[in-house]
């Protein structure tokens, strides 16, 4: 790549363009559809004719909505900080220590990653009504955690290693405990590596359709992706379809937030595995 | 269930392979630090063992049982009954069939696009950042988002697809739902494909290409005798955890179709037979099944990894 020609740098520049192109049309459709108003919405237009926040009003004026968001934003709050607890704990072990188990536990993440979700649904649906853990917070954040954990402790001991033992060792020369070496050293240390991973978990959480719909049958619990499935039009004689683009948007923002201020920090995380292997 | 995916690391969490061979009396530091090891992992381990592996035996023991939630008093032990009922019902088998078409096709089209947006990112000279932000979207936005996005473009009036396409209601076609479902699933997860891909390439040695192009090796030479060869773990990391992923499609089949027209895979028939038909142990029969194909498709590529499986010792 030495040289490259004006012909060159166009071909470049319309396949980014194409690739840019082909990964936002479908936002932008979901959009446009969200500000259409409900006489024009089946006009089949890719751009609403006439804009309007109507949708946006109608679903913030139940409380179906307003409650499902609070219910997705705790419970994938709640589950990302206890996963990215553990994990770290886990992962510091993984990378720092010497003991025996050590590729017990990796293979387990393996697997779990690997786990289809669906094998769980049933039994944890009837484990959580005998516990009566189903249709609550505590009831989703369990499998959350679990299944944030194996993505927790890959990224994270990978972040880990980057990090230099001499200053462990140093901690360490200076009376401190293999305790007072991670929380003072190791720690701060390793905090962007635990928040990128938060990212990471978060997503998942946050994207998450299978457990949500069946660990949950009430407003109590159910969260935005599963709630959306429930919309009525505000009459029986009106479709949801622009509620359901106006929450579709809306549990949108964050990531789109996410990608934007943090594309270098998600990229780090999502391949920090891959690239050294 | 695409997030799991992430957790890909290619041997990355290499485990120092402890040497049992001789007893040595360990230190005082040693030992503490095996302790803190221990202790430091319980709690992870103890979650993912309470979620998994102790659900996965309740659901052996449920998919023995007659068990439906409409008469539990009924319940009771029928050994094999459910699995041969699932076994021999048409409906797992279209099932599996579906989910295989849709695996095999979303999957290859996933590789070849994500590599060709692998390369793209990787040798772009202006706009790298742009187009990593922007294909970030589809990785990171919420399926069910997604396929709504992607079910009103093709229901008729309402979609801009439809009239592009030929019109009718394609959605209520097999055929056309299938490569809907497919098309949906390619643009989500190609993304994931792609940066998985492009961190194959980024450890592709500069020297090696400057080399086969001195030796006069075209462009496409160079890809498939330099490029690919070295990318070979990459690519098989990228294609175990994506295959497991598109075997477990559930989320757009559900939003785009509900199964409907003879489109539903073997986690939306799972799922139906318990909360439709109400049916534990059927359901759990089902849940075993998936489970083991899971199991099946894993094992064969892990065979296929050699050397190069995750979690196995790599060599450098």
């Amino acid at each position: 790549m030495a040289t490259t020609t004006a012909r060159q740098k166009a071909g470049w520049g319309s396949a980014n363009t194409i690739a840019i192109l082909l990964a936002i049309v479908p936002v932008l459709w979901i959009i446009s559809l969200s500000f259409k108003d409900p006489a024009s919405i089946n006009d089949g237009s890719f751009w609403p004719t006439d804009w309007t926040l109507e949708n946006y009003r109608g679903i913030f004026d139940t409380s179906e909505f307003t409650r499902a968001l609070l219910n997705s934003i705790g419970i994938a709050l709640i589950s990302t900080f206890i996963a990215v607890v553990l994990a770290s704990m886990a992962a510091y072990a993984v990378a720092r220590l010497a003991f025996p188990g050590k590729s017990v536990l990796i293979g387990m993440c393996l697997l779990i990653a690997m786990f289809p979700a669906i094998s769980l649904v049933t039994p944890l649906f009837n484990i959580e009504r005998s516990l009566n853990l189903f249709d609550t917070w505590l009831g989703l954040i369990i499998p959350y955690v679990a299944f944030g954990l194996p993505l927790g402790v890959y990224t994270l001991s990978a972040f880990f290693r980057e990090i230099p033992w001499e200053l462990e060792k140093a901690a360490k020369m200076d009376g401190a405990t293999p305790f007072q070496a991670f929380t003072k050293v190791i720690a701060p240390l390793a905090a962007p590596g635990m928040f990128t991973t938060g990212i990471l978990v978060f997503i998942f959480c946050w994207n998450d359709f299978l457990f949500a719909i069946s660990l949950t049958s009430t407003t109590n619990a159910r969260t935005v992706p599963a709630a959306i499935g429930f919309f009525t039009g505000s009459s029986q004689f009106t479709s949801p379809t622009g509620s359901i683009a106006a929450a579709a948007v809306i549990i949108t923002i964050p990531i789109i937030i996410f990608v934007l201020l943090f594309q270098r920090r998600i990229v780090a995380g999502l391949t920090s595995g891959a690239v050294k292997g | 269930m695409s997030a799991t995916a992430e957790a890909v690391g290619a041997g990355t969490l290499v485990a120092e392979t402890p040497k049992n061979g001789k007893k040595r009396p360990l230190s005082e530091g040693a030992r503490a630090e095996r302790r803190l090891g221990l202790m430091l992992i319980a709690p992870a381990v103890i979650v993912m063992v309470a979620v998994t592996a102790y659900p996965i035996i309740y659901a052996v023991y449920l998919s023995l049982q007659r068990y439906d939630l409409r008469f539990p008093d009924q319940a009771k032990f029928v050994g094999l009954d459910n699995y041969v009922a699932v076994l021999s019902s048409p409906y797992w088998w279209g099932a599996l069939r579906v989910t295989l078409i849709i695996t095999v096709i979303s999957v290859i089209i996933e590789l070849v696009l994500g590599m060709l947006l692998a390369l793209l990112m990787h040798r772009t000279l202006f706009g790298r950042g742009t187009v990593r932000t922007s294909i970030l979207i589809p990785y990171g936005i919420v399926t069910v988002v997604a396929a709504y996005s992607w079910q009103y473009a093709w229901t008729p009036g309402t979609g801009y697809l439809v009239e592009m396409f030929g019109g009718g209601a394609p959605l209520t076609d097999q055929t056309k739902a299938i490569a809907i479902i497919i098309l949906a699933e390619i643009w989500k997860t190609t993304p994931f494909m792609a940066l998985l891909l492009m961190a194959g390439l980024a450890l592709v040695p500069e020297d090696l290409q400057k080399a086969a192009k001195m030796d006069g090796a075209s462009a496409w030479q160079r890809f498939t005798k330099v490029t690919l060869p070295l990318m070979k773990p990459a690519i098989l990391v990228a294609l175990l955890f994506r295959t497991l992923d598109a075997f477990r499609v559930f989320d757009n089949i559900f939003i785009l179709t509900a199964g409907g027209n003879g489109t539903y895979s073997v986690s939306i028939l799972g799922y139906d037979n318990l909360f439709t038909a109400l049916n534990l142990g059927i359901g759990s029969a089902i849940s075993i099944l998936i489970f083991l194909c899971v199991a099946v498709i894993a094992f064969l590529f892990i065979k296929g990894f050699g050397a190069s499986a995750p979690g196995s010792e790599a060599k450098r």
